[in-house]
C-alpha cells in the first residue's frame, strides 16, 4: 500500500515537472527568438558569402507579443470574431478531418498487415508497392483524388470536398501501421506458435489468441506515426486542394496578407502545430487506456 | 482478459471512423447551392463552376448571379468549386469533374496542346490586369527600365507578359535582367529584395498600398510608385475565361444549351457588379473571403475595369487579342528557352458561337452587355485591407 502511494506520488511529480519543462522550453523558444530580433541584422546576413541570416525585422519576425495579442483581435477589422475563436475552429475541421483519415489508415494498415502476415506471397507483392507508394509527393496526388472525388456518384451519394483531405491523410496514415503491424504479427515466438499448432488451433484462431495480443507493442507506436502523419497529409492536402474550414486553408489565406498583417501567419502556423500536439496527445491516451493492465516494463 | 484487447483496438478503430464520418459530414452544407429556382422551371440543371482561387471579388460576377438568383432564372442549380493551390481548373474540367471552369488563356491553351479538349467560349476579361510595380527611386517606368534591375515574378506560366515586354523593349531576359521569384505577397519588394514586382491590378497592386511605410507611418500611397501596365505596353495576354468541353460541345445538345444559358447568367452576374460594386463585395464577403472589406471593394472596382466597357459585348473573344495572346505564346521563351505553345492554337480552341447566343438571350432581357458608360469608383483602402 505505501509503496503503491509513493509510487503515485512520484508520477505526480514527474508529470508536473514535465509540464514545468514544456512551458520552460517554449519560454526558452520565445527568448531565443527575441534575442535575435534585437541583435540579427535588420535585412539579413552573409556567412561566408551564403545568405544565410534570416531578417530580423518585424515583417520577417514579428514581435511574439504580437503574435500573441493578435489572437486577442478580430481576424478582420469590422468583423466581431477573434482570431483565436477562427484558428480554433479551423484546427477542430482538420482534427475531424485526419480522424476520418487516421481511421481510414489505420483500418486498410491493419488489414493489409493481417494479409500479409497470412500469405508469405501477398507480402511480397505487396510490401513493395507500400514503400513506392510513400514516394509518391502528396501535392501530386491532392489535385488527383479531387478529379476522381468529383466525378463519384454512387447511388445518389456524392463524395465531398472534405473526403479527398481525408483520404490523403490516410495515405500517409496507412502506411506505419501496415509495416509495424506485420512486424508485430510476425513477432510472436515459434514455441507460442508451435504449442498453437499442437492444439490444433486455426489460423485465424492463433491470430487472435497470440499474434494480436503480441502485436500490440508494435502497432501502438505505429499508430501513434500514424496520427501525426495523417495531421500532415490533412493539412498538406488542404493547402493544395484550397479546402475552406481547416488549418491549412486558413495558413494560405492569412500568408496573402503577410505583406500589411505579419503576425496573422503565425497565429495559423502555431494552430496547425497545437493540432499536431492534441493528435499525439490522443493517441498516447487511447495507449495508456488499452495498456493500462499490462504488467510495466522497467522504465529507465 | 488480455487476448481481447487486439479486438478492442480494431472495434476502437471502426467506431472511431463511423463516428468522425458522422460528425464530419455537416460542413460539406456550406458549399451547397442556394436551390432557389422559381417555378417555372420544369427541371433544374446542377452545373458546376470550378475557380482558380478561393471566394474573392475576382469572381464576383458568379457569386452574385446566384445570389440574385439568375442562374436559377435560366433553371440552373450552380455549385461554385473554390480552387486551390494545386488546383488545375482546366485539367478538373478535361477529367470530367466539374461542368465549366475559368483559366487564364495561356495556361488553357498550353492544356489544350497537350490533348485537353477544352474550348474557350466567353472572354470574360478584356484587358490584362498584370503590373510591375516599383518604388518611384527606382525610376522603373517602362519594361525598357528593367535591364540591370531585380525583376520578380511569379513563374509557372505567369512571367511570359515580363518576357514578350523584354523582348519587345530589345532586352535579353537572360543577360540583361535578374529574374527573381516572387512570392504570393509583396514582402520582398517592400524589403528591397524585388525592385520591380509582378502584381495584379486588383490584388497584390492593393497589398503595397494597404502596407504601412515604416518612414511616415502611415501607409503607402499610389505616389510612392511606379507602374507598368502590360496592357498598355501592347503584350497583354487574355487572362479569366470560361472553359466548356469541347466533346461534349460537340456531341450534347443540351450541354450546349445550358452552356448558353450559363454564359447569359454570368454576364448577368456581372453585369450587376458592374452597377453595384459595393453590393458584390458585400456578397463575396457573405460568402466567406478572409480578404477585408476595402480590399475587396477595391479587387471588384479593379476587376470591372478589365471587364467593362466590353465594345463587342461582354465575353465575345476579341480576335486581335486572341492572336496577339497566342502569338506572345508560342514566340516568347522564357529562362529554359520554352515557350507556352509550340505551334499556333487551332480554329477550334475558342468559339464566339455561345456568347452570341448569350447576348441576344440578355438583349432580349433588356441587359446592358456592353457598358459604355461605365465609370469605375473612387476606392480608399485601409489598412491591411480592413
Amino acid at each position: 500500500m505505501t509503496t503503491e502511494t509513493t509510487m503515485k506520488k512520484s508520477e505526480a511529480t514527474r508529470r508536473v515537472r514535465r509540464a514545468l519543462l514544456f512551458v520552460l522550453s517554449l519560454l526558452l523558444v520565445a527568448g531565443v527568438w527575441e534575442i535575435y530580433k534585437t541583435v540579427g541584422p535588420e535585412a539579413g546576413g552573409k556567412i561566408f558569402g551564403w545568405k544565410l541570416l534570416p531578417r530580423s525585422n518585424n515583417h520577417a519576425m514579428p514581435h511574439v507579443w504580437d503574435m500573441l495579442t493578435r489572437y486577442s483581435r478580430p481576424e478582420l477589422r469590422g468583423s466581431d470574431r477573434k482570431i483565436w475563436s477562427v484558428v480554433l475552429a479551423g484546427a477542430w475541421f482538420s482534427f475531424r478531418l485526419a480522424l476520418v483519415g487516421f481511421a481510414i489508415g489505420a483500418t486498410l494498415g491493419l488489414g493489409l498487415s493481417i494479409l500479409m502476415a497470412r500469405f508469405k506471397i501477398a507480402e511480397r507483392g505487396i510490401l513493395p508497392y507500400l514503400v513506392v507508394s510513400q514516394t509518391v509527393p502528396l501535392i501530386a496526388l491532392a489535385p488527383l483524388v479531387v478529379s476522381w472525388g468529383g466525378k463519384l456518384h454512387i447511388a445518389g451519394w456524392t463524395w465531398p470536398r472534405w473526403m479527398s483531405a481525408a483520404v490523403l491523410g490516410a495515405f500517409l496514415a496507412f502506411f506505419p501501421v501496415a509495416v509495424g503491424a506485420l512486424k508485430g504479427l510476425t513477432s510472436a515466438p515459434s514455441a507460442s506458435l508451435e504449442l498453437m499448432d499442437s492444439y490444433a488451433a486455426s489460423w485465424w484462431q492463433t491470430l487472435r489468441k497470440l499474434r494480436f495480443p503480441a502485436a500490440i507493442p508494435f502497432i501502438v507506436p505505429s499508430l501513434k506515426l500514424a496520427a501525426s502523419a495523417s495531421v500532415i497529409g490533412v493539412v498538406v492536402a488542404e493547402i493544395s486542394t484550397g479546402l475552406k474550414g481547416g488549418i491549412g486553408r486558413l495558413i494560405i489565406e492569412y500568408a496573402r496578407e503577410a505583406t500589411s498583417d505579419p503576425a496573422k501567419v503565425f497565429t495559423a502556423v502555431f494552430g496547425a502545430a497545437v493540432l499536431g500536439l492534441a493528435m499525439s496527445g490522443f493517441v498516447t491516451l487511447a495507449d495508456m487506456y488499452m495498456m493500462r493492465n499490462r504488467p510495466k516494463e522497467a522504465s529507465a | 482478459m488480455r487476448r481481447n484487447k487486439g479486438w478492442k483496438l480494431a472495434a476502437g478503430v471502426v467506431a472511431l471512423s463511423l463516428a468522425a464520418v458522422a460528425c464530419g459530414g455537416d460542413d460539406s452544407s456550406s458549399d451547397a447551392p442556394a436551390s432557389n429556382a422559381p417555378a417555372a422551371c420544369e427541371t433544374t440543371t446542377p452545373v458546376k463552376l470550378q475557380l482558380q482561387w478561393f471566394t474573392q471579388a475576382q469572381f464576383a460576377g458568379y457569386f452574385a448571379a446566384v445570389d440574385q438568383g439568375f442562374y436559377a432564372d435560366q433553371c440552373l442549380d450552380v455549385s461554385i468549386l473554390e480552387g486551390g493551390v494545386d488546383i488545375v481548373p482546366q485539367q478538373q474540367l478535361a477529367d470530367g469533374a466539374v461542368d465549366f471552369a475559368l483559366s487564364w488563356v495561356p495556361k488553357a491553351l498550353a492544356s489544350r496542346e497537350a490533348g485537353a479538349n477544352i474550348v474557350d467560349i466567353a472572354q470574360i476579361y478584356q484587358r490584362s490586369g498584370t503590373l510591375q510595380v516599383s518604388f518611384k527611386d527606382k525610376g522603373i517606368t517602362s519594361p525598357a527600365d528593367f535591364a540591370g534591375k531585380n525583376i520578380g515574378n511569379w513563374g509557372y506560366g505567369n512571367e511570359f507578359e515580363i518576357f514578350a515586354a523584354l523582348t519587345k523593349a530589345g532586352l535579353d531576359p537572360a543577360a540583361d535582367v535578374t529574374l527573381v521569384q516572387q512570392q504570393f505577397d509583396m514582402a520582398a519588394l517592400l524589403a528591397g529584395d524585388i525592385d520591380a514586382a509582378e502584381a495584379m491590378t486588383y490584388n497584390e497592386y492593393a497589398q503595397v498600398l494597404e502596407a504601412i511605410n515604416p518612414d511616415t507611418g502611415k501607409q503607402y500611397t499610389a505616389d510612392d510608385f511606379n507602374v507598368v501596365s502590360y496592357e498598355d505596353e501592347g503584350v497583354g495576354m487574355l487572362q479569366d475565361a470560361i472553359w466548356a468541353s469541347g466533346e461534349r460541345l460537340a456531341s450534347d445538345a443540351a450541354y450546349k444549351d445550358t452552356a448558353v444559358k450559363f454564359v447569359a447568367a454570368s454576364i448577368q452576374g456581372w453585369a450587376y457588379c458592374r452597377d453595384n460594386a459595393q453590393a458584390c463585395a458585400d456578397i463575396v464577403v457573405a460568402k466567406g473571403s478572409k480578404l477585408g472589406a476595402s480590399h475587396q471593394l477595391w479587387q471588384m472596382n479593379e476587376v470591372n475595369k478589365l471587364i467593362w466597357p466590353a465594345t463587342g459585348g461582354a465575353g465575345m473573344i476579341d480576335a486581335a487579342a486572341w492572336d496577339r495572346t497566342a502569338k506572345i505564346a508560342q514566340e516568347t521563351k522564357n529562362l529554359e528557352g520554352s515557350t507556352v505553345l509550340t505551334k499556333a492554337p487551332d480554329a477550334e480552341a475558342y468559339t464566339n458561337d455561345i456568347v452570341t447566343a448569350a447576348l441576344a438571350l440578355l438583349d432580349g432581357m433588356g441587359v446592358d452587355t456592353k457598358g459604355s458608360s461605365f465609370a469605375p469608383i473612387d476606392v480608399t483602402l485601409n489598412e491591411a485591407g480592413a
